[in-house]
């Protein structure tokens, strides 16, 4: 066979670009979390870093960088020193399959802005998200800290538990469209309309459901500080710490890219199609409002009680998630689908 | 003979780690780590399925084994406090039922090869993907009766659960009916 050079120096680049996002986004996005949650609470947020506290993230990273990391004597040495990678590298090559844009000609090729455009890709982003739980649980068991232990133990029941209905929610867009490869789902909205429209339920359980999967608040359980000190990541300092915190903004990142694709209609926007380079600028601004929607939530609602959580989950979620499937399944049958 | 092609190289160190993670699980004394290594072993075994044209049998592994199952096995032994095993622990005929199902296993792969021959063996690459509409209309077509007799028996092993977490208030009922009688 033989693959051309280009095509690797391409995929080089296009990985690089996600994981340079990603990063960067982390960064910023914890910059965005404090501005907005300071003008909720009407005050300023941090603005002494640079111009309006822009090089905050920079001054954080630098003082994380320089703390001290100390290891419990008592604590598993190997998993303790793994378990914060394991948390980041699947919140780092989840948005793989995410399409940016529109295919674009640049130096004589035709270079489709997507690392990986795979049949499955909702699957892919199924079992990515199921291993991430690793991490989180076993950086809390190898603490050997009571209370990093029961937030692991709580975030693998949280997790579990919510996976189901987001999985759910994600069928009724598949079967509107057809296939699990996100660029046809795209593309089957580029046709119609947004699927928030179409599926406005499976929208709202996907939002409710990742707010759990990435463990924020009012689902931020696994380190409900007042009841855990601060759950599986007690014991964690320095750059390990950084590592875990870095993960939990990652993943929010890519949930609501996932779920920008998925339910409003990725790249697409007025020309997206004649400017191809429009289609990552519109996915951005569509990230930053389901970004702006998770800082809200966190500034507006107290957290829930344990089972409270689990019940939401178990018996109402998943029987709506459920529901809806069944609901579409219907309506395609009924109105022919597409 | 073999070419050394880009595909058998990875082929190999895949396999090479799927054996090595699996050995590693069975010698593993911390149990801990034991379902590690077999996440491990599930997560090389669904590369293979992804090298032979099957990426969803893979990546259904990836979600449901290493994802699902392993995420509870370890949530067990995190509760139970049980990570370190005993040097002889009482597993006792265990070993010996473990032994004769791993003999049939690789009997049962012997025979296939002798049957099918060298075709049995033989790993196309990149070739005939198998899709899921294919999938899907195979399990609802021509496999319909043992699909619905498996959802079904999951179904039974959903209520024994529910019955087994419920016992106490089960038991309380039986004995007030009989009270009432």
């Amino acid at each position: 066979m033989g693959i051309e050079t280009a095509s690797i120096i391409e995929w080089v680049i296009k990985a690089a670009a996600i994981l340079v996002f990603c990063t960067a986004g982390f960064a910023y996005v914890t910059l965005y979390e404090r501005k907005v949650l300071a003008r909720m609470q009407v005050r300023w947020g941090p603005n002494r870093a640079g111009p309006r506290g822009l090089l905050q993230p920079v001054a954080d990273g630098i003082k994380l960088i320089f703390k001290e990391e100390l290891i419990p004597v008592k604590a598993d040495k190997v998993i303790f020193i793994l378990a914060p990678v394991m948390t980041v590298i699947p919140a780092l090559i989840i948005t793989g399959v995410v399409p940016w844009g529109p295919v674009i000609h640049l130096f004589g090729r035709d270079i489709p802005l997507q690392l990986a455009d795979i049949n499955l890709a909702v699957l892919y982003i199924m079992s990515i998200s199921s291993i991430s739980v690793y991490g989180i649980t076993l950086g809390g068991w190898s603490s050997n800290n009571k209370y990093a232990m029961l937030g692991g133990l709580r975030s693998t029941a949280q997790m579990i538990s919510y996976e189901l209905a987001l999985a759910l929610a994600l069928v009724g867009p598949i079967m509107i469209a057809g296939s699990m490869s996100l660029n046809k789902i795209v593309e089957a909205q580029a046709n119609s309309v947004p699927f928030i429209l179409l599926q406005p339920l499976a929208a709202v359980i996907y939002m409710i459901a990742v707010i759990a999967e990435v463990n924020r608040s009012p689902f931020d359980m696994p380190e409900a500080e007042q009841e855990l000190t601060a759950g599986y990541h007690t014991e964690y300092s320095g750059m390990k710490f950084a590592l875990f915190f870095m993960a939990e903004y990652i993943k929010m990142i890519a949930v609501s890219t996932i779920g920008a694709t998925v339910f409003l209609g990725g790249y697409l926007g007025p020309f997206v199609f004649d400017l191809p380079w429009l289609g990552p600028i519109y996915l951005i601004g569509k990230v930053a409002i389901l970004l702006y929607g998770f800082i809200w939530i966190r500034a507006t609602l107290p957290r829930i009680r344990y089972d409270r959580l689990m019940a939401l989950g178990w018996k109402v979620l998943f029987p709506l998630a459920l529901l809806n499937v069944i609901l579409t399944g219907f309506g395609i049958v009924l109105f022919g689908g597409k | 003979m073999l070419q050394l092609t880009p595909q058998l190289i990875i082929f190999f160190s895949v396999a090479a780690l799927a054996i090595a993670s699996a050995l590693g699980m069975l010698f593993s004394r911390n149990t801990v780590y034991a379902a590690l290594l077999l996440v491990l072993n599930f997560t090389t075994v669904a590369l293979i399925y992804f090298m032979i044209g099957a990426p969803f049998i893979g990546l259904a592994q990836i979600t449901i084994y290493a994802g699902a199952i392993m995420v509870l096995f370890l949530f067990v032994i995190m509760l139970l406090g049980t990570e370190v095993i005993a040097k002889h622990g009482p597993v006792g005929f265990q070993h010996i039922a473990a032994a004769f199902i791993g003999l049939v296993v690789i009997a049962e792969a012997i025979f296939v090869f002798l049957i099918k021959g060298q075709s049995a063996l033989s790993i196309i690459p990149g070739g005939n993907v198998v899709d899921v509409m294919e999938i899907g209309d195979l399990l609802y077509n021509q496999y319909l009766l043992p699909f619905e007799i498996t959802s079904f028996i999951l179904l039974v092993a959903v209520i024994g659960a529910i019955l087994l977490t419920k016992q106490e208030r089960v038991k309380s009922r039986i004995g007030k009916d009989e009270a009432k009688k």
